[in-house]
């Protein structure tokens, strides 16, 4: 396997949607290439930040006065 | 029993069936948890679509106020999520249509680019590189790398890996083919690894 077949596969083994037989392949790759070993780590961390921090939150304050107007124009219909 | 239940019940109804069926008899308090359960959501997407805070204040009201109107046409073969965030992905898009008045905004922008396509920066993270920095320092080093993605991948990214929705789900919100979907969601996570690289990468002389 070369580094661009491993990296159009790249998606797949990180949402871990690859058949066992592909998964072999792939782990056997990367024993031999710190590159995709390491394309690999770094963009699932990238994934993990993202989703494990809050980059644009909803203070409280502002949050219930949105949530006011929201539900004061559903109960006149709107 | 309902439409929606009936092609919801193959396993568990999912429990948004039971509030929506409420909404639709009437019960406005039943759209309250509606609300209450996913407007974080609405609003972060609305947020990096947008780009702007107040705007991303009126997607919220509006894309709550049309999901209520509309909520009869509700089908029940996708998600209530799901249908939801299509309207505030739509009602953002339109937001920034008039924003930039004759600019052409759509999920189709800027994207002929092959950055990150081929990883480049092949330096190694250190252990927890977010630890470096404090808490709205990375806040901003996160949305600046984030915002500087073409549209089209920034929205494929943030409904796939921020808010959890799967391949086909996304494919269908953003009316793009899977393997459309499939393309934009590896060149947005490759170009956001490159372009975290820089702030993440093992400085030299501070390896263990
Ligand atoms: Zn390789």
């Amino acid at each position: 396997m070369t580094c661009s077949e491993f990296l159009a596969l790249l998606d797949d083994l990180i949402d871990d949607s690859v058949t066992p037989e592909t998964r072999a392949q792939l782990q056997e790759h990367l024993r031999g290439c710190d590159h995709c070993e390491v394309t690999l780590n770094t963009t699932r961390k990238t994934i993990e930040i993202y989703r494990s921090h809050e980059i644009y939150d909803l203070p409280p304050s502002l949050r219930e006065r949105l949530h006011a107007a929201i539900m004061a124009r559903c109960k006149k219909g709107c | 029993m309902s439409t929606i239940q009936l092609i919801a019940g193959e396993n568990e109804p999912h429990p948004d069936v039971a509030l929506v069926d409420r909404v639709r008899g009437g019960d406005v308090l039943a759209y309250d948890t509606l609300v209450r359960k996913y407007d974080r959501q609405i609003f972060r997407i609305a947020q990096h679509i947008t780009q702007n805070r107040e705007d991303a204040e009126d997607v919220m009201q509006d894309a709550f106020l049309k999901a209520y109107e509309k909520i009869d046409q509700f089908q029940g073969n996708s998600k209530f999520y799901t249908w939801l965030v299509r309207i505030a992905v739509n009602e953002s898009l339109m937001r920034l249509r008039k924003r930039r008045t004759g600019k052409m905004v759509s999920i189709d922008e800027d994207i002929e680019t092959d950055e990150g396509s081929v990883p480049r920066d092949l330096a190694d993270w250190a252990p927890d590189p977010e630890q470096n920095y404090g808490q709205a320092e990375l806040a901003e080093i996160l949305r600046k790398t984030i915002q500087g993605l073409p549209q089209g991948f920034r929205i494929v990214f943030v409904l796939r890996d921020v808010e959890g929705l799967s391949t086909e789900e996304t494919a269908e919100t953003l009316g793009l083919s899977i393997p459309a979907v499939k393309s934009r969601l590896l060149r947005a996570r490759l170009q956001l690894r490159e372009r975290l690289s820089r702030y993440f990468r093992r400085k030299r002389g501070a390896e263990k």
